[in-house]
């Protein structure tokens, strides 16, 4: 009887030998983000591990806006949110169309541009950047919340039309035959049939796109530059450009700016796991 | 008259060669939308950048970069090491997060924290921990060692290597998570039967969970690498290519040669990685167009 306690608190033990440093390697970034926030400026460069004041005064500064480095702070926070949102429902709308032009319809050729769209989806986005920095100077769209918009929808789409054919592979033709013998013509096939059975993919991939939008630094920093037309990764960026940056200020924001996201992540955890990362690399 | 059954004739025969002609034209003004972003925003970029790097005397100026060898350098240690290191915790990873505690699942919930938030917060977080003055790393080690401790950011290899870190920190919960539905849709029979026959958990992995999950091992390491090609953030905010530009890879150096204003050698640097992505891709697709 003693030998069976034994083993079981030895597998207990081994496994907390691995939980802990997995904890702790996990949360050290995202606690240090966080102990800045809450820490005045000294206490947090002198390397404490709690504040002997915890104040929330560094978010005071930041909704006030009361640095330099955050004069446009709820501007900035602003046009992010634009972005994401443009970027989310813009990507929905071209690649639900795609989807079910290729996966319904059976378009001529949709395989063809299905494999294109494969194909760009993995070229990595920072080789794309460059040209597409030129690019949008040529159409003279440089420093406006399109480009940015556009760039995103055309990094976000590919993936979004992959993930959503391969759920749309997976509803039944009766379906489609049904709704035709009544009468049903292809766009009302479309929108009383195809984007209600779609739900829930539909959820992933939009949530995906404006997700991908919100995080984005590169693009962003490449093809905007006015303090006031900038999203916020480009503004906390900029803070480094300084010899002696406020980094209590620029984590407390980069606080605030990551809670949107992970709440919306924690939120759709069921979609986006099952919905985007089941047929990612399931083979 | 003729004319007119001509014509009644044709309106009768255009649907029996294409029965399904109306529900095609909507299928086009559905993907007419892709293809116009397609077109202008993926094609004549493309084409354009190609066009810009077309001269050979790019490439000579290129190839006589000692920036340029260091990158690829750097590319090819961020590949080789970090990824494999990474993939190789995952896989052991998955097999702790398969456990069925209900703190393992908890701490797996927490696990998944660096993939949900945005990367650019936690790394200049990381940039700050490793700061040689004020950084709480050093603090850290001045009071266990009361010596100073090293200028982190300001060594090149030591830099590279927290790039690579800091990638693995980011990017180890998505591949463990991956690899950890992997290893449970694996029947447990399996493993019950191989405990009956006395096997030991080592022979259990050899023999049981790596055959079944080799493929998705690999599929994922591929796939790591063309993602980790093109991870500009993990490199760019922590060091921004310094000390001297010793710790770019080539995601950031089309960056740094467009602040130059070479914008030729920026295109020319994506070209010469392509002979490392293309296969990288196509592996990819034959896989996933099965």
């Amino acid at each position: 009887m003693k030998l069976p306690a034994l083993r079981t608190i030895t597998t207990e033990a081994k496994l907390l030998l691995i939980g802990i440093p997995v904890l702790l390697w996990t949360m050290l970034p995202i606690y240090h983000l966080f102990l800045f926030a809450i820490s005045p400026k000294e206490s947090a460069f002198a390397g404490n591990f709690w504040p002997d004041h915890p104040t929330l005064h560094n978010f005071v500064v930041v909704f006030r806006q009361q640095h330099y480095f955050l004069s446009h702070f709820w501007l900035q926070l602003w046009n992010s949110l634009v972005i994401a949102v443009a970027t989310g429902a813009l990507t929905l709308l071209i690649a639900t169309g795609a989807a079910f032009a290729i996966s319904r319809v059976k378009v001529k050729g949709g395989r063809l541009v299905m494999n294109l769209a494969l194909f760009t989806y993995f070229i990595p986005a920072a080789f794309l950047a460059v040209p597409m920095y030129r690019t949008m100077g040529l159409y003279g769209l440089l420093n406006t919340d399109w480009a940015l918009i556009i760039a995103m929808v055309t990094i976000a789409s590919p993936y979004a039309i992959w993930v959503l054919k391969q759920a749309s592979d997976k509803l039944p033709y009766e379906l489609d035959e049904a709704a035709v013998v009544d009468g049903a013509s292809t766009l009302q096939l479309f929108r009383l049939v195809y984007i209600p059975l779609m739900m829930p993919s539909l959820v992933a991939v939009g949530t995906y796109a404006l997700l991908l939008a919100w995080n984005e630094y590169l693009y962003a920093f490449l093809l905007l530059s006015k303090d006031t037309s900038i999203t916020l990764p480009v503004a906390l960026g900029n803070f480094l450009s300084a010899d002696d940056s406020p980094w209590e200020l620029l984590m407390t924001t980069g606080l605030i700016y990551s809670l949107p996201p992970a709440a919306i992540y924690y939120t759709f955890k069921r979609y986006m796991v099952s919905g985007l990362t089941a047929g990612a690399v399931k083979s | 008259m003729t004319t007119i059954t001509v014509k009644g004739a044709d309106i009768i025969t255009a649907p029996a060669k294409e029965p399904m002609s109306a529900q095609q034209v909507w299928g086009l003004i559905l993907i007419a939308p892709y293809l116009l972003v397609f077109f202008a925003f993926v094609l004549y970029p493309v084409g354009y950048g190609l066009w810009i790097a077309r001269h050979p005397v790019s490439y000579v100026k290129l190839f006589d970069d000692p920036i340029f060898a260091r990158s690829v350098l750097n590319t090819l240690a961020f590949l080789i090491i970090g990824i494999n290191l990474k993939m190789v915790l995952a896989l052991m990873l998955s097999g702790f997060f398969a456990q069925q505690r209900a703190w393992i699942r908890w701490l797996s919930v927490i696990f998944i924290l660096p993939w949900a938030v945005p990367s650019i917060p936690t790394i200049l977080s990381i940039r700050f921990m490793f700061n040689p003055e004020w950084g709480i790393v050093n603090h850290l080690i001045f009071s266990l060692t009361a010596d100073d401790g090293p200028n982190w950011l300001n060594e090149p290899t030591l830099a590279l290597s927290l790039a690579v870190l800091t990638h693995i920190w980011k990017s180890l919960p998505f591949w463990t998570l991956i690899l950890l539905a992997g290893r449970l849709a694996i029947s447990t029979d399996l493993y019950e039967s191989a405990s009956v026959d006395g096997a030991t958990n080592w022979q259990k992995f050899r023999y049981i969970t790596w055959p079944s999950m080799q493929t998705l091992y690999l599929t994922c390491t591929i796939l790591s690498m063309i993602w980790t090609l093109g991870d500009f953030n993990s490199v760019y905010l922590l060091t921004g290519g310094g000390p001297a530009d010793l710790t770019h890879v080539l995601a950031t150096l089309g960056i740094r040669y467009l602040r130059l204003d070479e914008v030729d050698m920026s295109m020319a640097a994506i070209v010469c990685a392509l002979p490392l992505v293309l296969p990288l891709v196509f592996f990819m697709m034959k896989r996933l167009s099965k």
